[in-house]
């Protein structure tokens, strides 16, 4: 019988398919959906402080606004019994969530002031997370801050969590690190049990009409999960944190990838927007055919077996492979007339 | 219980009787209207929260569509065995009478809380006094009147006993704002002291006598000559009955309280020779200036009427002492033509039938004269009570005489001394000069209860607002001090004064009401060492001469500082408790931000953190300052009005806005409520911290600012390049884009004096730099550094010439923007959505136009006074505007236009039998085609000649002729008004006038709320909207009134809002307008009770549209006659989730905060709401036209 389970964050997990942080996961019915599809764990979508606090800011300002000032309407609003504003409502998400389905639950958390993220991350620990997810979404905008500075900021926040918390911490990154793999040592070295590669951010797009910067949302692609594989390759082995990878898992064959790259779990959420929740079903199934074709009994065989360290070419993880890659590309890509010069 | 060990609470009349009367009712039927809104506001709000009432039952608050829609309800109510109760005042009060007369008449317990108000006579007013509840009094009711926020709560409770006993229903009323708004701390009634007063034998009758199919019987009959008169003395015992029950149940709660209250209570000198009778909170402040006088030896009583019908005349005269002499009666209330007013008559009459009975304590009827005061919240102070008793001493006192105003015309006035002061010196005496914005009143409500709760002192605030909803000044009234304040009047001699906005310096007299001695802090950007020399020379010479204390605070820095914004409230407020002394600073310190915790708690921590930071950083900054010993200063203030002001306004509309309209005399007044137009542009409020200025060479002169501006403050114009002659140096211009205008130049021109600093000229503004794109062709810059020369420019722009109409193309924007407006500068909020589409309505038809327009929003900021912004054209033309009620509009301007009509066809008629007049003129006028411009204006020109002919003629026929010759230029008749208006109260008689086939134009401006009453719930109201009377968010669809107008078939309709398309509405207007039969023009109109910055109004509108929340669609009965189908769709289908929408706005997120699920399921079935009406009017659209071939649908 083949063994699909794996660990991480200390949690046993009965498969690597993981259903990463999205708008999904805020409805019950759909954590529910996403146990019955397969889904070994959730991650629950992020908490923002940062949002809780513009929530707040702008209720306080629009219910205050105009009031006060012209006496047949010195307000404008009834005043409400509780408008639920800070985490309150995201840690009876957790609480309901974790009573109704039996596998792990983990938090995620986007703050902004250091006393945010230590006082939720308490909260959301308290709430019955089984681990917590620091999804660190920052835009280092200030030209005088300097890489080793941004990096900093993001080890002491690990090691002031790690001690705030017993649960396991996972650290979500970006993928903009001049030195990726120095600073998962160091997350490594902060205390980080897991290290979820990498974050996606959404990025502003021009309207060229309007001449407006507007928000765009797309969806990952297949394609985006080479350079997670890149990643997780070159440092499994050299971290003790387990290694996830999220982004661009859209099939079984992303998951196996994965795992052969070296990650502990595959996480995956474009997809399930994509193509439904049921479609979990189809990629456990895939998995298992898969393995079962190839004569692989477990996922813990096949973990770390093309990393940096296992591949016969390392090389291939190394500068060198850009060149190769590129002259492949070329190859196959028929020259267009004038295009040259 | 017991007396003596009670809780104190601090909170308003409103809440006080709220309190009582949701305890000791069933049902509770409800209708906005000020100042007695937040009394079922609360009770709407205890009832969603599930509060009980004295039985464990949580009480049923409906809102109706009115207030005889409440009354009915009441009294169904009442009918089926409930314990009911309503609030209301003025013209609600009126509209209840019917139903009044028939509850009372049935002998059914019933209590009516009415916040007494003034009616609507030769104006509107809000504010308070008795005229309401005078008119109620012939229908049967009891009336019990209350003169403090206390005495609201007793005496609540008193008529909610009486009635269950008396079976007469009550009418328990206070003073409208004096005391339903004055916070003042209080011994609450709990539910046991309820318990005591309220039988539950006589509830339980009360239901056995309702209507039941178990024990059917009938009311309501009609009766005949017969029986009728018979049947209605049968109810004589009831009445003859109440007084003695009301005393029962006032002895009950003086035995459960200790304050004892009689039908009428005396109080003055046990020998007192001269009395003043009076109800309300008159009655306060004439009890303790007759006590003062007494103090003083004075032989000077007051009895105060409490139970006022049925009238307790033997009580009344046995009150008396028999030393009596004089009688002045007070009547807060004016009854032309009568005899006297009201409770005069009734003391007259008492004490005559006493006299002549032989009951009275005295031997013959003493001197009775009767006095009106203090109508509409006019000012009845010490002063005025103690001139009233002076003219008692008189051997001649004057009858049926005024107090409190100067009656130059009929001479009624008495004069008084207005230095007379009682005021207790051991009370702190603090008035506070604010903006509406600042949040200066929030603050110092919650100053009241932090004294109130954390010290034995007791406090009193009053709060008086502006008339203006943007840049409103408000000015609080707190006192604090040993014993309960019972002085129901302004501050007049303050111990400390707080002036929270530099710029009130240069208006307003702010230390007119400091005394000797007292403190003035002051909110200034300057500090200790430098400020004396940015003061105006009145204030200098204040500060010394009277010997005050100053400090200053740059307070609006230390908020900005915090992350608050101007909201300078709690930093002011821990300053006030600092130099004060009310409470210890620490002690001060940590009580504000415990209130700080209690206001803004649920709204975040972050709030409460940025506040209480605020507070911490205060004191670092607030300094005193030593006052030199001489003024230094030439700062003059500045005058209202400028010289070149027409005479009224420099006489009369100046002294208004300089806030010294209580010293204008009654001649200066029209006796008639006609004022002139066009006054709004010679008040500068000078409002705008940032005005927009004009990139000339980036605009593509598009129209689209011109044409939102609230306030008509950005303009443009184009005109001959001579026009430049002598411009100032900062006036700009660019070659104008028009060809059929040749070399024009094209200005587009702010003025900074007016406008408000909305933003949504700039947010509209579709013209980026290509270098650098947040620059527009429009930005938003500080208008110190600019003021002066946009000043100059504004006044150079206003002398050239305006578009030759005629030449425009009023089908575009960037034709319209050229054509003057003849509505600018009005009071409304910053930002508002409706102002624009009446700009719009002068600019196209404002020299024809009627307006009848219902009360609401576009009454206030279109009809108040000082200033009216509806305005005149270079030819003295310009819209003539006329509010009757809020829900009669349709109905008065339907009046209009058969007037206009029947005028016609009179003038029609003498014209064709008028011998002498000119054959070819007449018939010229006759068949004359008015469809355009051209050729209204040449009709104009024929009624003039037709003039200058008839008064030649000078024949009695020519006489009749000229009386309604205009009546043969076209008239345009509006009928504007609000959703409350036109969904709600007014929507019968707007069905039928609809009906009716006449030309008349309807524009209803759709805020979805009741907007100037505060928000409450109307038809219009979304589902899943939160609004007042809807805290739960509202469960139902919004009524779809244009679908209803177009069964009709022959009624044109259109739903516009011009953010999701200008040219529509424009479109939509005309097409209204040219219609010859009744149109219906529904525009969405974005508002302050939405709850986002409103400079984003327009954006909000075209999401409006983009998600089928609001559709864009003409009906135009005249494509029928065409074979054409009369529906079309002028926006496309719903392309954007309205979720994306609907979340822009506070009124939806709230809900999503508080009740995540109910918002979610209102939601979704608010979506569903809006494709399934899309698919209606696009099905609706796509049919074939009766007569047509094939469908003419898009």
């Amino acid at each position: 019988m083949i063994d699909l389970s794996t660990r991480y964050l200390g949690l046993r997990l009965a498969s690597p398919l993981v259903a990463s942080a999205s708008p999904l996961c805020e409805s019950l019915d759909n954590i529910r959906k996403m146990e019955d599809a397969g889904a070994a764990a959730v991650v629950l979508h992020s908490l923002f402080e940062e949002r809780i606090d513009v929530e707040s800011h702008h209720l306080d300002r629009y219910l205050s606004h105009g009031t006060e000032s012209y006496a047949e309407s010195v307000s404008y609003f009834p005043d409400l019994h509780d408008y639920n504003l800070g985490p309150e409502g995201y840690l009876e998400h957790i609480r309901r969530a974790k009573a109704a389905v039996d596998i792990p639950v983990i938090g995620s958390l986007n703050g902004v002031s250091t006393g945010g993220w230590l006082r939720i991350a308490r909260k959301i620990e308290e709430a019955g997370a089984d681990a917590l997810e620091l999804n660190i979404f920052y835009v280092p905008t200030d030209p005088a801050l300097t890489g080793a500075e941004v990096e900093q900021m993001y080890v002491d926040l690990v090691r002031d969590v790690k001690r705030s918390v017993s649960v396991p911490v996972a650290v979500k990154l970006g993928h903009s690190f001049s030195a990726t793999a120095n600073v998962a040592r160091r997350l490594d070295d902060a205390g980080a049990d897991g290290l979820v590669l990498f974050n996606r951010f959404y990025l502003p797009d021009f309207d060229l009409e309007t001449l407006d910067v507007v928000p765009k949302l797309t969806l990952s692609s297949p394609h985006e999960l080479l350079v997670r594989l890149h990643w997780v390759a070159i440092l499994y082995g050299h971290v003790h944190a387990d290694l996830a990878i999220t982004g661009g898992v859209h099939s079984a064959g992303d998951v196996l990838k994965a795992m052969m790259a070296g990650a502990r779990v595959a996480m995956t959420t474009s997809a399930l927007l994509e193509h439904g929740i049921d479609h979990l079903v189809g990629m456990r199934a895939g998995l298992l055919a898969w393995m079962e074709a190839h004569e692989y009994a477990s996922i813990a065989q096949m973990q770390g077996s093309m990393s940096y360290r296992s591949v016969a070419e390392p090389a291939a993880f190394e500068r060198a492979n850009y060149m190769k890659v590129l002259s492949s590309y070329a190859l196959r890509t028929p020259p267009r007339p004038g295009a040259g010069r | 219980m017991p007396h003596g060990e009670r809780a104190r609470l601090t909170l308003d009349g409103n809440e006080a009787v709220a309190h009582v009367a949701y305890k000791l009712s069933d049902v509770i039927a409800i209708y906005p209207i000020t100042p007695s809104s937040p009394m079922g506001e609360w009770t709407d709000q205890w009832a969603a929260q599930e509060r009980p009432n004295l039985w464990s039952a949580v009480p049923a608050v409906v809102e109706l569509q009115s207030e005889g829609g409440a009354a009915g309800t009441l009294h169904g109510a009442l009918q089926a065995g409930a314990l009911a109760t309503t609030f209301t005042a003025s013209q609600g009060l009126l509209l209840m009478i019917p139903n009044m007369y028939k509850i009372a008449g049935e002998l059914t317990p019933a209590v009516f809380h009415v916040a007494a108000r003034s009616l609507a006579t030769q104006a509107l007013s809000i504010f308070g006094d008795h005229g309401d509840v005078m008119a109620a009094r012939a229908t049967g009711v009891a009336m019990l009147a209350s003169s403090s926020v206390q005495e609201a709560m007793d005496l609540a409770a008193v008529a909610h006993a009486a009635t269950l006993r008396a079976r007469v229903p009550f009418l328990h009323f206070f003073d409208g704002f004096r005391t339903s708004h004055e916070v003042a701390k209080i011994e609450p009634l709990d539910d046991e002291d309820l318990r005591a007063l309220v039988d539950d034998g006589l509830v339980h009758a009360h239901r056995a006598r309702a209507l039941s199919p178990e024990r059917p019987v009938v009311r309501g009959t009609a009766q005949n000559p017969d029986i009728y008169f018979q049947a209605r003395e049968a109810a004589n015992p009831y009445y003859l009955a109440c007084p003695a029950i009301v005393q029962d149940a006032m002895d009950a709660l003086a035995a459960r309280t200790g304050r004892a209250y009689h039908l009428v209570d005396y109080a003055g000198a046990p020998d007192a020779e001269r009395i003043v009778v009076l109800m309300g909170s008159g009655a306060e402040t004439a009890d303790e200036t007759a006590a003062f006088l007494a103090r003083r030896g004075e032989r000077v009583g007051v009895l105060k009427v409490r139970l006022y019908r049925p009238f307790p005349a033997e009580a009344l005269v046995a009150a008396l002492p028999s030393t009596v002499r004089a009688v002045a009666v007070l009547d807060r209330t004016k009854e032309p033509g009568g005899a006297g007013e009201p409770l005069y008559l009734d003391v007259l009459a008492a004490l005559t039938e006493a006299v002549a009975a032989g009951s009275a304590p005295f031997g013959r009827v003493p001197r009775v004269v009767g006095g009106r005061y203090a109508l509409s919240s006019k000012e009845f102070t010490p002063a005025m009570v103690k001139a009233v008793f002076d003219e008692l001493e008189a051997p001649r006192s004057r009858n049926h005489f005024t107090i409190g105003i100067h009656d130059d015309v009929t001479h009624t006035s008495l004069p008084w001394d207005p230095s007379f002061s009682i005021e207790a010196p051991d009370t702190v005496r603090a008035v506070f000069y604010g903006l509406g914005a600042d949040g200066t009143v929030s603050a110092n409500k919650n100053s009241i209860k932090i004294i109130g709760e954390d010290t034995e002192a007791y406090g009193q605030g009053y709060f008086v607002y502006d008339s203006k909803k943007s840049g409103s000044v408000t000015v609080s009234h707190l006192r604090f001090g040993p014993r309960p304040i019972r002085a129901p009047y302004l501050i007049e001699r303050a111990s400390f004064v707080a002036c929270h906005q530099f710029e009130f310096l240069g208006r307003l007299d702010v230390l007119r009401t400091a005394e000797p001695g007292a403190v003035f802090l002051l909110n200034c950007p300057y500090g200790p060492a430098d400020v004396w020399d940015h003061l105006p020379r009145a204030v200098q010479e204040e500060l010394i001469v009277r010997h005050l204390r100053f400090f200053v605070i740059d307070g609006s820095r230390v908020a900005r500082d915090a992350g608050l914004g101007g909201r300078v409230n709690t930093i002011m407020q821990t300053c006030f408790f600092a130099i004060s002394g009310v409470l210890e600073r620490e002690e001060a310190g940590a009580a504000i931000k415990r209130a700080i915790e209690k206001t803004y708690g649920r709204r975040g921590e972050t709030v409460v953190r940025k506040n209480c930071a605020a507070v911490d950083a205060a004191l670092a900054h607030l300094h005193e300052v030593n006052i030199p010993e001489r003024v230094t200063s030439t700062l003059a203030p500045r005058s209202p009005v400028p010289d070149e002001a027409p005479a009224f306004v420099r006489e009369v509309t100046a002294r208004l806005i300089a806030g010294d309209g209580d010293l204008v005399p009654v001649s200066a007044l029209p006796a008639d409520g006609t004022y002139p137009s066009g006054t709004a542009r010679w008040e500068k409020r000078n409002i705008a911290a940032e005005i927009p200025a004009w990139d000339e060479g980036l605009c593509i002169q598009c129209g689209k600012c011109v044409l939102v501006c609230p306030h008509a403050v950005i303009r443009a114009k184009v005109y001959a390049p001579a026009g430049l002659a002598g411009a100032p140096a900062a006036f700009k211009s660019a070659p104008a884009r028009w060809r059929e205008f040749g070399d024009a130049r094209y200005t587009l021109q702010v003025s900074p004096e007016d406008c408000t600093g909305c933003g949504l000229c700039v947010e509209v503004c579709p013209a980026k730099s290509k270098a650098e794109v947040r620059h527009k062709a429009i930005d938003m810059v500080d208008q110190r550094p600019v003021h002066d020369a946009e000043v100059a420019s504004w006044n150079f722009f206003l002398g050239l010439p305006e578009a030759a109409r005629a030449r425009l193309n009023a089908a575009l924007v960037k034709d319209v923007q050229l054509l003057e407006p003849l509505f600018e500068f009005s009071g409304a909020c910053a930002g508002c959505g409706e102002t624009p589409y009446l700009k719009l309505l002068s600019q196209l038809f404002g020299d024809r136009a009627l307006v009848a327009n219902a009360t609401g929003c576009s009454s206030i900021y279109g009809g108040s006074q000082p200033t009216t912004p509806w305005t005149v054209n270079g030819e003295g033309r310009g819209p003539a505007w006329a509010n009757s009620l809020f829900e009669d509009n349709a109905e008065f301007g339907l009046g209009m236009r058969v007037a206009l009509d029947a005028q016609a066809t009179h003038a029609r008629a003498l014209l064709g039998r008028l011998q002498d007049a000119p054959g070819e003129l007449a018939a010229a006028l006759l068949a004359a085609d008015q469809s355009t411009e051209a050729g209204i204006s040449a009709q104009r020109e024929r009624v003039r000649a037709l003039g200058r002919r008839l008064a030649e003629l000078d024949t009695p026929q020519a006489r009749e002729l000229a009386s309604v010759a205009d009546a043969l230029v076209r008239k345009s008749v509006w009928i504007v008004g609000g959703d409350g208006w036109a969904y709600d109260i007014g929507y019968g008689g707007l069905d039928h006038v609809l009906a009716s086939g006449r030309n008349v134009n309807v524009l209803v401006l759709d805020t979805e709320v009741y907007s100037n009453t505060g928000g409450q719930m109307s038809k219009a109201t979304p589902r899943g909207a939160v609004a007042k009377f809807a805290a739960g968010g509202k469960a139902t669809a919004k009524k779809d009134l244009a679908l209803m107008a177009m069964s009709y078939g022959h009624i044109y309709v259109a739903g516009v809002a011009m953010g999701g398309n200008d040219t529509q509405t424009l479109r939509a207007l005309r097409e209204a307008e040219a219609y010859d039969g009744p149109s219906l023009v529904i525009a969405y109109s974005h508002c302050i009770a939405h709850g986002y910055d409103l400079r984003h109004g327009m954006d909000q509108q075209k999401a409006a549209v983009l998600s089928g929340h609001w559709p864009l669609f003409r009906y135009n009965p005249a494509l029928a006659s065409e074979a054409r189908n009369p529906l079309q769709l002028d926006s496309k289908a719903p392309s954007l989730p309205l979720k994306a929408y609907v979340y822009n706005e506070t009124r939806y997120t709230m809900l999503a905060h508080s009740h995540p699920e109910t918002a979610r399921r209102l939601l979704a079935e608010a979506q569903n709401d809006v494709l399934t009406r899309w698919r209606l009017y696009e099905h609706w659209a796509s049919l074939a036209a009766p007569g047509s071939p094939v469908g003419t649908g898009p």
